[in-house]
This record gives structure tokens, sequence and C-alpha cells, in this order.
């Protein structure tokens, strides 16, 4: 590939790029258009509701202020709403990739019987709308004490998100090494053993995918949280920003100070995880 | 668990037999051990999917409040369902969702993707395309919910962004309670929705585009074949095998596309934006009409397994077409 591109760009002379610039700007304007809401949700976080009314929200800041955000952080008790976020996802994200292996390990390297129907019940599951789910979870979590705890959020999103990583990884250690297996067997290492020294350490990137996966699809989760987690301090951080749309904020700066601080740990996410965000998409469609 | 000791009993028979038996005996024993790491998972996948879900099932064919006894009702919840306006048009709006969240960021992520890899990426380099792409991919990893806030704050009909830009550059006439009008209420969400999942289908061809032998574009080049034209002969036949997976995964996407409808219209004004997802959630939470919603969710989730089931029967005639 690399290899082909430098050919290539020695082919080329320089010149010829000339025409591509129409095609380059056309491309800019696009990648613009694509960021103009987070650029105009940040300016205006950052004004006075005044400067706000008086100039519109094009107009550039005449002085930056933090005021909006600081109401709309205290009205919502933002850092528990992160707090909340962070456990929540952090806790699913290990969970659900430990299950994930277990269950891998059984279909893709035990080849257990009746894999195909098993990890077909997985996927369904996965792509099964919540929706057909969220009454009765809502009311045998109310019948176990577990309504409105985070608990109750991080066990389903766990078994919801190993049903993705249940599959993917099956296929992805159905291709593991099978002389690696033979090898640490006859060294006399049971399953259990040959699971967490061999198989694990090899699979690492495909689990810190899954991992990272787990994380940001759980933090942007909406429907389920939404039901289960009414009370103000279990809130996440979509579900209290959703909620107090419709609520509590009549201030149009407040809306974008809301706006700007449901994007930022997402950007953070972003920043972070870039290389692992477009790998794991990859390893995603192509199985 | 030792690999001699297994081959004991077998000594008498001739080696290959006895290989054999040991392979087979060995295979059996290892069998034995793995279903127990299956053990956890089938536990919690019984009580968080199948058992509710079976439950959902049973509660679609009973009156139920929520609370106190349930009415056995048959099929009535269905009929009512088909036979309920409402339900239709909400299903009619979850179609043109269908193209907001799939069609058309599909083939727009299709033909971007060919730019970016095989005229932009070529010309200004590598890296212009994947700054590109990560400006155009960034709306995919922020919740669709925070997404939402900021777009009913862009599209507010007073100080909203959109409607102060129409009126700076004169075109003030054209200002509009976009969400707020039943006419242009659904279009506007569908175009947040093209905006917010165009960064999928990008994102997931470029890598597709990866794995196509660069000779095929070296000799479509070399015959003088046009962008258009090595987009349509080699670009596009090569990247099938994502080209389902992209159109299957925004479907599905589209029809759960609860949460920018929550944020931004609430289904409404009046049942504008109104579709199957966010009707089940009024049933259940709402109307308490417990039983009308399960049977929209059953609906829901029945017409999800359907098209999946499509998709991927459609994708391996496809592939045995072609092996």
């Amino acid at each position: 590939m690399s290899v082909y591109t430098a050919r290539l760009a020695r082919s080329r002379p320089q010149g010829r790029r000339g025409r591509g610039y129409p095609v380059l700007a056309g491309f800019v304007l696009l990648a613009l258009l694509m960021l103009a809401p987070f650029a105009l949700v940040a300016m205006n976080a950052l004004k006075t509701s005044a400067d706000y009314a008086a100039h519109g929200p094009l107009a550039w800041p005449r002085s930056l202020s933090l005021d909006n955000l600081k109401t709309f952080w205290n009205l919502v008790d933002f850092s528990h709403v992160l707090l909340n976020s962070a456990l929540i996802s952090g806790a699913v994200a290990i969970l659900a990739v430990l299950l994930s292996i277990l269950n891998a390990y059984a279909l893709g390297i035990g080849r257990v019987r009746g894999r195909t129907w098993i990890i077909v019940a997985f996927l369904i599951a996965n792509l099964l709308p919540q929706e057909g789910l969220v009454y009765p979870l809502y009311y045998l979590a109310k019948q176990v004490g577990l309504y409105d705890t985070r608990t109750a959020v991080v066990i389903i999103f766990t078994v919801i998100q190993s049903a993705f990583g249940t599959y993917l990884l099956s296929s992805v250690l159905g291709a593991f090494p099978r002389e690696i297996l033979e090898a640490a067997r006859i060294d006399g290492a049971g399953t259990w053993r040959i699971l967490w020294r061999v198989v694990v350490p090899v699979s690492r990137p495909t689990l810190m995918v899954l991992l990272t996966f787990f994380f940001i699809w759980t933090w942007n989760e909406f429907l389920l949280p939404l039901v289960f987690l009414v009370s103000n301090q279990n809130q996440t951080v979509p579900v209290a920003l959703g909620v107090a749309q419709g609520e509590h904020i009549v201030d149009v700066t407040m809306q974008a100070a809301s706006g700007l601080l449901g994007i930022l740990p997402a950007v953070a996410f972003f920043l972070v995880f870039q290389r692992t965000l477009t790998r794991g998409v990859t390893v995603g469609a192509v199985k | 668990m030792t690999v001699a000791g297994t081959a004991g009993p077998a000594q008498a028979a001739p080696p290959d037999i006895a290989a054999r038996d040991a392979r087979r005996r060995r295979g059996r024993r290892r069998e034995r051990g793995y279903p127990l790491y299956l053990i956890p998972g089938a536990a919690l996948f019984l009580a968080v999917i199948a058992v509710p879900f079976g439950m959902n099932v049973w509660i679609s064919l009973n009156r139920w409040q929520g609370v106190g006894p349930m009415t056995w009702t048959g099929l009535a919840n269905y009929r009512r369902l088909f036979a309920d306006s409402v339900f239709w048009s909400s299903f009619w709006h979850n179609v043109l969702l269908v193209v907001a969240m799939a069609v058309v960021p599909t083939a727009l992520g299709l033909v971007i993707a060919a730019a970016l890899f095989d005229y932009l990426g070529k010309k200004f380099g590598p890296r212009t395309a994947s700054v590109i792409r990560a400006c155009i991919y960034l709306p995919q990893v922020m919740p669709l919910a925070v997404m939402g806030v900021v777009w009913g704050w862009i599209l507010a009909p007073e100080g909203g962004a959109l409607n102060s830009a129409l009126r700076d550059v004169g075109l003030a006439s054209l200002a509009h309670d976009w969400l707020g009008d039943p006419k242009t209420a659904l279009y506007s969400v569908m175009a947040v929705l093209v905006w917010i999942q165009i960064g999928f289908p990008l994102v997931v061809f470029m890598a597709g585009l990866q794995r196509i032998d660069p000779a095929l574009y070296e000799a479509a080049e070399l015959d003088g074949a046009s962008w258009a034209r090595r987009f349509r002969h080699v670009t596009v036949p090569q990247i099938r095998p994502e080209f389902y997976v992209v159109l299957l995964m925004c479907t599905i996407a589209a029809l759960k596309a609860f949460a920018p409808i929550y944020v931004l219209t609430r289904g409404g004004p009046g049942f504008s934006t109104d579709i199957p997802s966010y009707f089940s959630y009024q049933n259940f939470f709402e109307k308490t009409q417990v039983g009308y919603g399960a049977a929209t969710a059953t609906v829901l989730a029945v017409i999800t397994l359907i098209i999946t089931a499509v998709f991927i029967t459609v994708q391996f005639r496809h592939q045995d077409e072609e092996g």
C-alpha cells in the first residue's frame, strides 16, 4: 500500500495537483459544516446571557464567561452525573469483556456442541430493540429492589454488550492458532490456565478494542438509563441533559452550555481512543 | 490433563485407529470442560434477555396497567395496533428515518469514501484524507441525546443559530420554527440524523478500501478509466461485503432512534414525528397501556429480525454467486 502511494506520488508531477484544489476546497467545506455545530455550541456556551440576547448566536463573544456553564453544572449536579456515567460505563466495559471472554472461549476454542445456534442467539440479543425488554426489566427490577440503582443498569448493559462481544470474539478465537493451544496442553496446562495465560494475552488487542467500544456505547445509551435512573443523583450524562432539555432550561445560552458539557467528555474519548475507534469499526464490520 | 494417559487403553489396536480413538476421546474430554464457561453467560442471558422478552410477548396478549391483575385478551392488542392510524403513521415516519439514517448516509458515505481514498488521498496525501474523515466521524462518538440537545438549540425558533444565520444573510422569510411546525419537524429531524450518521459508513468504507488490491486501481488508471468509472467498476463491486453490513447496522439504528426523537420533539408536534419506538415508550410509561406498548415493542422486534434475516440471506446469495 505505502509502496504504491509512494510510487504514485513520484510519478505525479506537483502541477497535476492543481485540478484537485476545487475538490479539496469542497471537502474542507464539508468538514467545516460537520464541525460548525460543535463550534457554535462552544462559542455560545462561553457568552453571558446578556451578550447572547444583544448580539445573537453568531457573534463572537464580547467577553468569556463561565457563568452559564457553572449554573448548569450546579443545576444538574454535573460532577455527580459525570461520576455516574464513568462508574457505570467503566464497570460495564470490564464486566462485559470478561463475560465475552468466557463465552467466546467455550464457543470459539472449545467448539461446544450447537455453537452456531448459541452464537446466533447472542447476535439476536444484541440486535433486539431494547423497547422489547424495557418494561419487563423495569418490572423485575422493582420486584428485586434494583429499580433506580446504577447496579441494575450495569447488569443489563453487561449482558447486552457482551452479546456483541461474544459474537465478535467467538469468530476471532475460532481462528486462534491451534499449535499454541496444543503446546500449552502438552505442558500440562488446564483449560482455566490456558485461558488466562495464553488466550487472553494473545488476544489483548481485540479485547482492548472491545473495552473501548463497550465503554463508549454504554456512555451514550439513553432509553434504559432514562427509565431506570429516575432520581437525579443516579443519572448519566445523556439522561441528565435529555431530561433537563424539557424541564429546567428556559435560557438559550444555558442550553448551549449544557450541550458543551455533554460534548466535552465525548471529545476527550475521541481524542484518546481515535486509533482504537477507527480500527474497532473495521473489526466490527468485516465479521 | 495429560495427553499421554488418554492413549493408554487403545494400545492393542492398530496405530491409526488407536490414534483416532485417542483423538476422539481427547476431543470429548475437551468438550466436557468447556461448557462450564458458558454458565455465567447463559444464566445472565436468560435473566436479562430471554425471560424479559418472553414476558414482553406474554404481556402483549393481555390488558394490563402495570399494576393489579392482567386480563387475557389474546390478539386484541395486535388487532387494535394494526387498525391504529397513529401507529401506522409512526411506522411510516420510521421508514423515512431509515432513508435518513441508512440509505442517504450509505450512498453519500460510499461516494465520499471513494473520493477521499482514490482522489484526495492520492493527490494531497493520506493525512489530509484522514483528518477530513475524523471531522466527519466526530458526531458518531457523541451520545445521540447530546446531539439532540445541540440541534434543538440550533433549530430553536427564537435565538437559534439557524434562524439567526438566515436573517443575517437576508433570508429572513425562510426563518422558521423548524421543529415546532408539523410540516417541517420530521424533515428537520431527518436532516439532523443524516449529519449524525454519515461518519459511520464513511469510516467503514474507507477501512474496506484499504483491503482492495491497489493493482486493480492501477490497472484501471492505466486503461484511462475516469474517477467515475473506477468508482463504478472497482470500488462498488469490491466494497460489497462492507456495504451490506453498513446498510443493516444503519437500518437497525434507525429503528432504535428513540433518543433523538425524545430530545428533539417528543414525537410532536401532534404525532408528526412519532415512531414505533417512542410510541411504545409512551404507552408503557405515560399512558400505562402496558399490554398495548408491549404489542408495539414485539412488532418492532419482529420487524428488526425479519430485516436482519433478509439482509443476511441476500448477502450470502451474492457471495455464492461470486464464489
